[in-house]
């Protein structure tokens, strides 16, 4: 192996493996898994290979016709008043007719979601630029939002091509702006029905005897924990609280009103006043209190802190090396939170090129990366939902707003590999028959196919067997 | 069916795959198996936050409806426990074993965890540490170490993902509904010899292939125990998750989400009775975390760990005696209801005891009331009761580990938190 002196001045002289490595490692840990050519095609600059997929306008939108936000929630609203009302006749008449029309709405509403979801496995699957598709999944988990609520479930699709993909290399700011605005978020976290306990809604409320009116500290909560500056940042309860009441009026668009579904800025249940949060006054009105605090975080140093740990966990290594982490931080600080620049650092850093696989790949990146292995895609969801929801990945249903576990130690247990290895074996029945073994090897993982795996390729009974053990190899498996 | 047929079928299907059987450790086919070595403990997280005062409503505490508003159940809602205390009307089989002494409510147990934040507070009920990051391994893996030198006992997590709980230095099994493994493949033992030398892949996927094998028995004894009533566990669906999200639920889902739970409750207990099976399980339910319009999503997730329970319950037979069941959240909510009809992030909440083994009684701990005065941070139920010294209790009194390892080993800096004695 040639090895080669990072280039950049004043750093640490950490080495760069070999070009053919750097070329395995820029497809495999950076990627989506090699497609077919897609290591040569890196080899020549495998780190320009990478920076030139940072792209300003964001993440690619995968081919789906999908309908925006609003459009869903509409659907999802009628579907709901539909459901109401016949409950409604049910409970009069006692009849337990299903109403078809009603099962077809649902079906149409899960079918969309399912469409999402597979337009955004097949982008994946077929990307030339995976590390930017990695980049954006990156965030959207980061801001997870989750089908554990049903009017939120059909907004996921929305809220990654409108939330998250066109950000996805802007300033964190606008990031972090768009997604804490976007309906699925607010619904997801149950902001929009939050209200200031002495604004003119809750009084208007209370008049009106209406018991449900009030503060909800749930987004609050987890854009400070989560989003931003992390729950080890020292906030306090009076902060989430404060932070809470900042947020009023944040809101979604009635179906009744002109911004049905859309974002909203409810003035009438913000809550009046100047808040105090982390140590800073707040005295702007109306939706700029709530902005003002969100610009904040965003510049604040300890949210750099937590988000670029997090970039290295991802992307290297569960116990990423602290000078990675300190690279990634002084570039996000430098740049005022530029992730284009924070991206760039990412692949300069030698750290991220060892070429010892440290991390160990998710059902969705593990069965994406199978996917392009052989150069195709998942035709209908009923070929990789299930698999998902087996291996513990349910499309689109983290189990919470911190979004999916990124560790060897929650995806390598005994059960998950079974699975792997009886879905690899379904798998290798239904394409390995036509496929070179040996050469798929080779072009799945180039210079990072160790003398055990490629023998136990070669030696394997049948073509199915080989891919199998190809697929399932600790090699494969990890990136 | 004897246990010598099952060893001898066991060992047929495992030499079919090629592996080794360690999972089924000696000890189970001894001739006379000491007392502890029958003892189970299952352990129930309720992940999100599960509302205490959902769970075993107060509703003989005299602040319990003002504070409670349009979420408050009444007296005649709930299922009776005592002159203060009711149970949610969906924990209909808690509620049953309750009234047999098999049953028992801690209704103020709290992790030492305060800062409400779901995913500190789970790591501190997974690993047992007096505070997050205390330590990187599951107090119930530590368990097993601290059991390793007297004997060996199986440990068993239920779902596809491996919870931190059971995380450690020994390698514990998990398992989730699948399609069983082809034994006449070469795959699996081409795999391991892949596998050999890879510190993590190597040990997950051998107990992996032991526990397929021993759900493949599981199931066969089962279906062929017609009292159990769940044969058709043997054929579960690929990929039928854990923990039931409320998706687009309606009705008819939601009585088969309970059949699932049900099933799922079954086929565990099933595990755990096999000659060799897992002593200790482990079982995650998610989706406890209700900001906004609790009362229904409240009585979803009761009703599944109901099922759960229930099923568990009928899978254990005859051993429900040797068995204790504990249920518990990284935190309980808010006692006031908030703004939106559900409630926040707050401390305390109700711990679920259950089991044969378990003695008659009333509460567990203390209850702190909900006077104003009374709340913690003028918000949250109090906590009375560290669950460290719950769980240390019934793993001294029930499982047998040794008291100093329990204070030194799988609950180190608990000094503070006294075991509860006199449970089993």
């Amino acid at each position: 192996m040639v090895n080669v002196e990072s280039w950049r001045k004043g750093e640490p002289r950490l080495s760069l493996p070999s070009k053919d490595m750097m070329a395995a490692i820029a497809a495999t840990r950076f990627g989506l898994g090699a497609r077919p050519g897609e290591i040569d095609a890196a080899r020549s600059d495998p780190q320009g290979f990478l920076t030139a997929q940072i792209r300003r306008d964001g993440a690619d939108k995968p081919q789906d016709d999908g309908e925006d936000a609003a459009t869903r929630f509409a659907w999802m609203r009628d579907y709901q008043e539909q459901r109401k009302m016949e409950r409604q006749q049910k409970d009069g008449a006692g009849s337990a007719t299903p109403n078809p029309a009603l099962k077809d709405a649902q079906r149409a509403l899960r079918d969309k979601i399912d469409g999402d979801f597979l337009a955004r496995a097949r982008l994946g699957a077929n990307t030339p630029a995976a590390f930017r598709e990695r980049w954006a999944l990156f965030w959207a988990n980061h801001f997870t939002v989750s089908s554990t609520k049903q009017l939120t479930s059909v907004l996921i699709g929305p809220f990654e091509r409108e939330a998250i993909r066109p950000y996805a290399f802007d300033r964190f700011e606008n990031l972090l702006v768009a997604s804490s605005t976007h309906p699925a978020m607010l619904t997801y976290l149950d902001q929009a029905q939050s209200i200031g306990p002495d604004s003119r809604a809750a009084g208007n409320a209370a008049r009106r005897q209406k018991s449900k009116v009030g503060l909800n500290e749930n987004l609050a909560r987890e854009i400070l924990e989560l989003h931003t500056v992390g729950v080890d940042a020292g906030y306090k309860q009076a902060d989430v609280t404060e932070f809470a009441r900042a947020l009023t009026g944040f809101s979604v668009g009635r179906d009744n009103e002109d911004r049905a579904g859309q974002f909203v800025f409810r003035d009438n249940a913000h809550e009046p006043g100047a808040r105090t949060i982390l140590g800073r006054r707040y005295g702007e009105q109306d939706i700029q209190q709530g902005l003002s605090v969100l610009k904040d975080l965003a510049a604040d140093r300890r949210t750099a802190r937590h988000c670029c740990a997090k970039i290295a966990r991802h992307f290297v290594s569960d116990t990423p090396s602290p000078a990675l982490t300190a690279r990634l931080e002084k570039r996000w600080m430098d740049t005022g939170g530029d992730l284009a620049q924070v991206a760039k650092a990412l692949v300069e850093s030698p750290e991220a090129w060892d070429p010892t696989p440290a991390k160990f790949k998710t059902p969705y990146e593990f069965t994406l990366s199978t996917w392009r292995l052989i150069g195709a895609e998942p035709s209908a969801i009923e070929r990789l939902a299930p698999i998902l929801t087996g291996l513990g990945q349910k499309p689109f249903s983290a189990p919470s707003p911190k979004g999916w576990a990124e560790d060897a130690q929650t995806w390598a247990s005994p059960d998950g590999l079974v699975k792997r290895m009886q879905w690899a074996q379904g798998m290798a029945a239904a394409v390995a028959d036509t496929t070179d073994p040996n050469a798929l090897a080779v072009s799945a993982l180039g210079q990072r196919l160790t003398p055990p795996v490629a023998k136990a390729v070669s030696r394997a009974e049948t073509r199915r067997e080989a891919f199998a053990l190809l697929v399932m190899s600790p090699e494969f498996q990890r990136r | 069916m004897t246990a010598q047929m099952n060893r001898r079928s066991l060992l047929g299907l495992a030499s079919g795959l090629g592996i080794s059987i360690s999972f089924l450790g000696t000890q189970a086919f001894a001739a006379s198996e000491g007392d502890l070595a029958r003892k189970k403990l299952v352990v129930v997280i309720c992940r999100g936050g599960m509302d205490g005062l959902s769970v075993s409503p107060p509703v003989g505490d005299a602040d319990y409806a003002a504070l409670r508003g349009s979420i408050a159940l009444k007296p005649d809602q709930v299922l009776k426990l005592d002159d203060t205390f009711g149970l949610h009307p969906e924990l209909e089989t808690v509620h049953a074993l309750a009234l047999k002494g098999e049953a028992r409510i801690a209704p103020a147990i709290a992790s030492p965890d305060r800062a409400r934040s779901h995913f500190e507070a789970q790591d501190v009920l997974e690993t047992g540490a007096s505070g997050v990051y205390g330590a990187e391994t599951g107090w119930l893996n530590r368990t097993l170490e601290a059991l390793a030198p007297v004997r060996k006992v199986e440990g068993l997590s239920v779902g596809a993902t491996a919870p931190l709980i059971l995380r450690g230095k020994v390698q514990a099994a998990s398992w989730s509904p699948g399609k069983g493994v082809d034994e006449t493949a070469r795959l699996p033992t081409l795999l391991q010899d892949l596998y050999k030398t890879d510190p993590l892949l190597g040990p997950a996927f051998a107990r992996g292939l032991e526990t397929e094998t021993m759900a493949q028995q599981a199931m066969t004894a089962m279906a062929a125990t017609p009292a159990m009533n769940v044969a058709a566990a043997s054929t579960p669906s690929m990929g039928a998750p854990a923990s039931m999200s409320p998706t687009m639920a309606n009705d008819r889902q939601n009585r088969a989400g309970g059949e699932a739970a049900r099933k799922l409750g079954s086929t565990l207990g099933g595990f755990m009775i096999q000659p060799g099976g897992p002593q200790i399980a482990a079982i995650s339910l998610d989706g406890f975390d209700t900001h906004a319009g609790q009362l229904g999503q409240i009585a979803t997730r009761l009703s599944y760990m109901d099922a759960v329970l229930d099923g568990l319950h009928t899978g254990l037979g005859a051993e429900w005696k040797n068995t204790v069941v504990i249920a518990v959240t990284e935190f309980g909510r808010t006692a006031r209801v908030n703004g939106t009809g559900g409630t926040d992030h707050g401390t305390a909440s109700t711990g679920l005891i259950l089991g044969g083994a378990l003695k008659r009684g009333g509460i567990v701990g203390d209850w702190p009331t909900l006077k104003q005065s009374a709340l913690f941070e003028n918000r949250d139920t109090a906590p009375t009761l560290d669950m460290r010294g719950l769980f240390k209790g019934v793993l001294a009194d029930h499982i047998g580990v040794d008291r100093t390892a329990l204070e030194t080993k799988v609950f180190p800096d608990s000094a503070a938190a006294k075991p509860v004695t006199g449970l089993v």
